[in-house]
């Protein structure tokens, strides 16, 4: 089914220059590899057009479930220099998970269940 | 988890944090450090701007009432401090500290270490001499091209003087521009007598450090899962508690907001995450895929297997250059029609400003809740917006085009669209821009000038 990103996925953004972070975490581990497959470079790279114009860099993380994207020249030249009112990329995070992602049907309510608290998102671990 | 623990409690994570959090950190519960960090990229020139102005400026001001206010409870409790609060002047941070405490009580004195050395401003020319290039990381154009224009120049450092310090017996230890991490792993090095080749042990440590610096978004601050589960009114920040093979746990005081989860932990690892199999730092080189995360219930969650490589032999340099001048001003229009009345304000403007002759490197226009913050085009549904905020910024090398430029904001209010308000706040500010100018240098070129200051107060 098609569903925003946010169905799956949670995410946090930050810079380092003129490149923004964005880090997209599973809900769930079965979300993962529905991440790899459909938030492509090429996807958020037209998902911030608006301000993205350079490359997007994409690093896998599958010990966390989640991906890292890096969004070059996103930032209108980055710290002060930046005439941008998120000159610091910090709304990307929310920004990504706009973007439309196909997914099984039984992913999405796995991850409906983590959201509602009925599971855990990730294995529980022992003190 | 079997062995000693050692709590390391996060304060601050910018300059300008909450000033509670510190306070709470040593009064709710068992810490034995407090890290408190203080510097962004940015900070650095604002401190050295303050500087030029007065001799004994240049730190993080709060810092010092802070730990006057702390003292007696830090010598009772046995807490100590590591932070970069000073920022481009340590010793004037040192000496505001020493003068402050004269007036405050308690058990025995206080022992105060100042790192410094990290600052290369008065050397930038003896080292270009010798063939330090200082070469922009992401251009790599020599830092000759901008020379003259240089306002701060500061070198990330490491844990050794931060080793030294703790080996003095120093109950605070201020530095520069320690790298953000190392505040937390400096302690647990100690604690735990790593070996400095110890490289998964220390890129632990910096895992620890990364989740630390960042103040309360590793414990619920600006979490985006469940955000509306969060209490965040008083929020406990981030403890780590660290044993001696490396692995630790998040958690956060009880009786505070905040929540430590694995949701709140990863948010904060994929936090201004590079390349995560080359997480650079002065000691280390941490691989942030081999973390794992376990969220033990009850506002704890342990990390474990972190691994790393061997530290390289180059440290980055933070510089920051003037580059000209900007200003931004904003005005919000009411619907009907806001957004096309707030297009036609913009429309106005850049007619005048064209007129004038006013020439910019960039002028942008943004139309605040109307899709501002990711550049996106207004949809049909932002027809019927009750408000838009029209926010247009400048920037030129030179200040007079952009004065004029704030000149002819307030002149839209009766001579432009109507519904037009949200000026109350003057003309906008002409602000000088500081750009950032990342570079590396050769590790021994900084480290031969490190020192460690220590005095009793």
């Amino acid at each position: 089914m098609k569903v925003p990103l946010s169905r799956i996925a949670f995410a946090r953004s930050g810079d380092k220059g003129d490149t923004a972070n964005v880090g997209v975490i599973a809900l769930a581990p079965e979300a993962y590899e529905h991440l790899v497959n459909q938030v492509t470079p090429e996807r958020v790279r037209a998902h911030f057009a608006g301000v993205c114009r350079g490359d997007v860099e994409r690093f896998e993380l599958p010990n966390l479930s989640a991906l890292n994207f890096l969004l070059h020249e996103s930032l209108g030249g980055g710290g002060t220099v930046s005439l941008m009112l998120d000159a610091q990329g910090k709304t990307f995070g929310a920004g990504i998970l706009a973007l439309e992602v196909e997914v099984p049907e039984d992913v999405v309510a796995v991850c409906d269940r983590v959201v509602a608290g009925e599971i855990p998102g990730r294995p529980p671990g022992e003190e | 988890m079997a062995g000693r623990i050692v709590r390391v409690a996060s304060g601050q994570g910018f300059w300008g944090d909450w000033q509670e959090a510190p306070k709470l950190q040593v009064r709710s519960g068992d810490i034995d450090y407090l890290m408190l960090d203080y510097l962004a990229e940015i900070t650095m020139s604002i401190l050295q701007k303050q500087r030029v102005k007065n001799p004994a400026a240049g730190y993080a001001r709060d810092f010092v009432p802070l730990m006057l206010d702390l003292a007696p409870e830090l010598v009772e409790g046995g807490v100590r401090v590591v932070t970069n609060a000073g920022g481009v002047n340590p010793a004037a941070c040192r000496d505001a500290l020493v003068a402050g405490l004269a007036d405050v009580k308690t058990t025995r004195p206080l022992r105060i270490a100042i790192v410094t050395g990290d600052d290369l401003m008065d050397r930038l020319g003896d080292l270009l001499d010798a063939g330090h290039e200082l070469r922009n990381m992401e251009t790599g154009a020599p830092l000759s091209d901008i020379r003259d224009r240089v306002y701060s120049a500061n070198a990330y450092i490491g844990m050794e003087p931060i080793l030294e310090a703790l080996g003095q017996g120093a109950d605070i230890i201020v530095t520069g521009r320690s790298t953000d991490t190392a505040l937390t792993y400096g302690p647990l090095v100690h604690e735990f007598g790593w070996a400095h080749d110890d490289w998964d042990r220390i890129a632990a440590g910096v895992v620890a450090g990364h989740i630390n610096e960042c103040g309360a978004q590793a414990a619920g601050g600006n979490t985006l899962f469940d955000w509306q589960g969060v209490d965040l009114a008083i929020p406990g920040y981030p403890i780590i508690e660290a044993t001696a093979d490396g692995s630790f746990v998040v958690t956060k005081h009880p009786g505070l907001g905040g929540r430590v989860t694995w949701t709140s932990v990863t948010e904060q690892l994929v936090y201004e995450m590079g390349d995560p199999a080359d997480y650079i730092t002065p000691d280390c080189v941490a691989d942030f895929g081999t973390v794992t995360v376990a969220d033990l219930g009850g506002d704890r969650v342990r990390v474990s297997g972190v691994t790393g490589g061997p530290r390289t032999d180059l440290l980055k340099v933070s510089i920051a250059y003037h580059d000209g001048f900007k200003a931004t001003g904003s005005l919000t229009y009411a619907g009907p029609d806001a957004l096309a009345k707030a297009r036609r304000a913009d429309e106005v403007l850049r007619a005048r400003l064209d007129r004038a002759g006013l020439v910019f490197d960039e002028i942008r226009t943004e139309f605040v809740g109307a899709g501002a913050c990711l550049g996106l085009e207004p949809g049909p549904s932002a027809a019927d917006l009750p408000e838009v905020g029209l926010r247009v910024g400048v920037r030129a090398p030179d200040r007079t085009p952009v004065e004029a430029f704030t000149r002819e904001i307030a002149p839209l209010i009766l001579a432009g669209p109507p519904s037009v308000t949200g000026f109350a706040g003057g003309r906008p500010r002409v602000q000088e821009v500081m750009a950032y100018w990342p570079a590396l240098i050769d590790r021994t070129a900084v480290e031969s000038e490190l020192r460690v200051e220590v005095s009793d107060a």
